[in-house]
């Protein structure tokens, strides 16, 4: 630990100039943000370098925003705010990064050390906040552990299960001085994740596949976070297993394959959930087996010995128990299983063997395709489907939450990773907009659709001065079907019509919104709108936000009711 | 409920930093594991605190409560402690009321239990009592018709025994 001395590499610089230069260190061109007091002079000094700061109008947007833009670039997503309330209305997007797992830093300002534990102006004591909601968080207290700890931050959020770190610098140590040294290698102690499986495990997996009759992938994030997609698309097809994918892995594996059964559980497919509980080996892979996925969990997958790969050992058993536990990185773990397999006998009659299981699998698919008739008024999977469609399924899809992301998910199919983006396990309204100005940041060939619900998007709308103000086209599809649509949806199902404070038919109107902010503003109320307003939004150079007046009262189906067997699906 | 499942003493190695407590009892409480006893203290290395917690769970949370400490950054090593492998003690200050009728009775149990008179007065002794959870119970359960004016008990701490 002894410093070297090297008078190239080290120099005596402020708090906020060392965070300025482990930005650079981390490769960091982009942040989130919105200033204050407490970080004033960060503020100043990166003014002073070349890192593009997206000023959002919220500080929640910006996190959601650095969510949606690691998402697309497969970076570590950056956020600045002040202390206080700055610090505060983060909590929401940290809480979302931390459940999809999206590696972030977020870096708040903090009153001066002398006044911390005084109730100082604007002081919140936000590593206690975020402590549950982080998979790391640090307080500064000396100028001489900034550095190590930025360093730690940036590695923490990416490796392993990836999540989001918060570092609180008190705004005193943003202004003093210390000897900054270059590229200090980062080492914990105690953080040591486990990226390789372990080989015997690995070769019971390639006897369960080579023995199952009727086997099934259950693919989730962790494939589109450890970059395994191809890997999984390998094993899929070499050995003809069937995929269903959670709402998180959905482009994980593609969504036109003739093997790709779509989503699982709540909202899943009646194929998927169908072949779910007939499967003889379901092999678990970046999952964590949600309820919203397993429904009853005694009857989920019951007939099914059950693999489960994941870097997170804590994600291993938790819900339900498994056959074989492979803790390990997946595209890792799913390389070795690819090997494995290439090197061992091939199964020559694997066709045949499987022929009666995909029978099955086609049988299910005729009796529970996904359907809507589309009549006078305009249906959303209609609408969802025509931006497929017009999109040529190429678009980056955020989604709100509640009806409109399940039409997303079911509707637009994904064939790559990194393409659809949902805030999955937090389930938070506001997320769309603001995540999908983030991807756009990262990927300003191609176009980002937010589809959005009339109720979510009124949660971060002020986001759109910010999408107009740089120059980042976001489209805006909202399904306004003027409800909080997937509460209604329970209150019609479940609670005998009863739509108490559901109903949302008093909204600003959307298009007079767009165009407040300089972005341009269509509507459709008819069928024959539909295409016409998509081809406008989407050829459009500006942002757009385009209101389709839905069916109101459309539901969302296939449906499972909470806490029911996933095979207990209500069909249209 | 949770308080029929078994006992298990959970040791671990954790950096020595403000903030690390709460990160272990926040992680007990925010997932709903319960903790019967906790105690902290540095170990030789300044830099390292050794923390031993008393939880009741049945064998799937138990074996979750250990991956979840493991997950702590802050957390260098977690152990489950076997009973037959480990070494556990308890310490407890005991006030009994002291009348004398009852003053060589109290002493007689004293005796009986090994521990010390480390405070006496008109109307009182204290005791000082060391064992397994097992013995401080049989020793309270004599104490409690005397009458026992209050109670503070240290909370579980264990070593795993080395190789004879
Ligand atoms: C921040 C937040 N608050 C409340 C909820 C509960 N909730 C889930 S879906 C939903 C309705 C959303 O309405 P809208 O955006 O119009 O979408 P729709 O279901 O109508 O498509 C609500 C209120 C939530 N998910 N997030
Ligand atoms: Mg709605």
């Amino acid at each position: 630990m002894s410093p070297k001395v090297n008078e190239t590499a080290e120099k005596q610089m402020t708090g906020a100039q060392i965070l300025m230069a482990v930005l650079k260190e981390e490769g960091v061109d982009t942040i989130f943000g919105f200033p204050g007091g407490a970080v004033i002079d960060i503020y100043d000094e990166l003014a002073r370098t070349d890192i593009r700061h997206i000023l959002v109008r919220h500080e929640q947007a910006a996190v959601h925003a650095a969510d949606g833009y690691a998402r697309a670039s497969r970076k570590v997503g950056v956020c600045l705010v002040t202390s206080g309330p700055g610090a505060t209305n983060t909590v929401t997007g940290i809480a979302s990064a931390f459940m999809d797992s999206i590696p972030l830093v977020v870096i708040t300002g903090q009153v001066p050390t002398h006044l911390i534990g005084n109730d100082a102006f604007q002081e919140v004591d936000i590593v206690g906040i975020t402590r549950p909601c982080t998979k790391h968080n640090y307080l500064v207290k000396s100028i001489g552990d900034l550095a190590r700890i930025l360093r730690e931050a940036f590695m923490i959020a990416r490796s392993g299960r990836p999540g989001p770190v918060l570092v609180d610098i008190p705004k005193d140590l943003t202004q003093v001085q210390t000897v900054f040294s270059l590229q200090e290698t980062v080492h914990l102690k105690s953080y040591n994740p486990t990226y390789r499986p372990n080989k015997r495990q690995l070769e019971k997996v390639v006897q369960l596949i080579q023995d199952a009759r009727r086997p099934l992938i259950f693919a989730g994030g962790g494939v589109i976070l450890s970059r395994a997609s191809g890997e999984l698309t390998e094993l899929a097809h070499t050995c003809i297993m069937p995929v269903t994918n959670s709402l998180m892995g959905l482009g994980s594996f593609p969504g036109t394959d003739p093997l790709c059964l779509g989503m699982i559980g709540m909202h899943g497919t009646y194929t998927s959930n169908m072949a779910t509980s007939a499967c003889d080996l379901l092999l678990a892979v970046g999952v964590r087996f949600d309820d919203r996925v397993t429904g009853k969990t005694d009857a989920f997958a019951s007939q099914a010995k059950i693999v489960h790969i994941d870097i997170d050992p804590t994600s291993i058993r938790k819900n339900v128990l498994v056959t074989v536990p492979l803790v390990g990185d997946c595209r890792i773990t799913l390389k070795h299983l690819n090997e494995l397999i290439r090197q061992g006998k091939p199964v020559d009659d694997l066709p045949e063997k499987r022929a009666e299981w995909l029978d099955q699998i086609a049988a299910w698919r005729q009796k529970g395709a996904l359907n809507y008739d589309q009549t006078h008024i305009i249906k959303p999977q209609y609408v969802v489907e025509k931006l497929y469609e017009l999109t040529r399924g190429q678009a980056i899809i955020t989604t709100e939450v509640g009806q409109n992301q399940m039409w997303a998910a079911q509707y637009y199919r994904f064939d790559r990773p990194d393409h659809f983006m949902t805030s999955g396990g937090l389930g938070c309204m506001g997320y769309g907009l603001p995540a999908a100005i983030g991807a756009q940041m990262a990927c300003p060939q191609k176009t980002v659709v937010d589809i959005a619900g009339d109720g979510s998007i009124q949660m971060n709308s002020q986001e759109l001065a910010t999408a107009v103000q740089y120059g980042l086209p976001v489209k805006i599809v909202i399904l306004n079907n003027r409800y909080l649509g997937m509460v209604r949806q329970w209150q019609e199902l479940f609670y005998d019509k009863r739509y108490a404070c559901t109903d949302m038919a008093h909204a600003p109107d959307f298009v007079k919104l767009a165009e407040a902010y300089g972005a341009v503003g269509l509507r459709a109320t008819t069928p024959a709108e539909v295409i016409p307003v998509l081809e406008a939004g989407l050829s459009s150079p500006n942002v757009a936000i385009m209101d389709f007046w839905i069916d109101r009262e459309e539901c969302v189906y296939p449906m499972v009711p909470a806490g029911a067997p996933i095979t207990e699906m209500l069909l249209v | 409920m949770q308080t029929e499942d078994p006992k298990h003493v959970i040791t671990m190695l954790v950096d020595n930093q403000p903030g690390v407590l709460s990160r272990v009892s926040g992680l007990f409480s925010g997932r709903g594991f319960n903790i019967d006893s906790l105690c902290v203290a540095e170990t030789m290395d300044p830099q390292v605190s050794r923390i031993t917690l008393v939880t009741r769970a049945n064998a799937l949370m138990v074996e979750q409560i250990e991956k979840q400490l493991n997950k702590l950054i802050n957390i260098i090593k977690v152990r489950i402690m076997e009973k037959n492998r480990a070494v556990q003690r308890e310490m407890a200050l005991v006030c009994v009321r002291a009348k004398p009728e009852n003053r060589a009775e109290i002493l007689r149990i004293a005796d009986i239990f090994r521990c010390k008179i480390i405070d006496a007065g008109l109307e009182h002794y204290i005791l000082e009592v060391t064992g397994d959870a097992e013995k401080l119970t049989a020793i309270l359960n004599l104490l409690k018709p005397i009458g026992i004016k209050k109670i503070a008990r240290t909370g579980t701490v264990a070593l795993f025994r080395e190789p004879k």
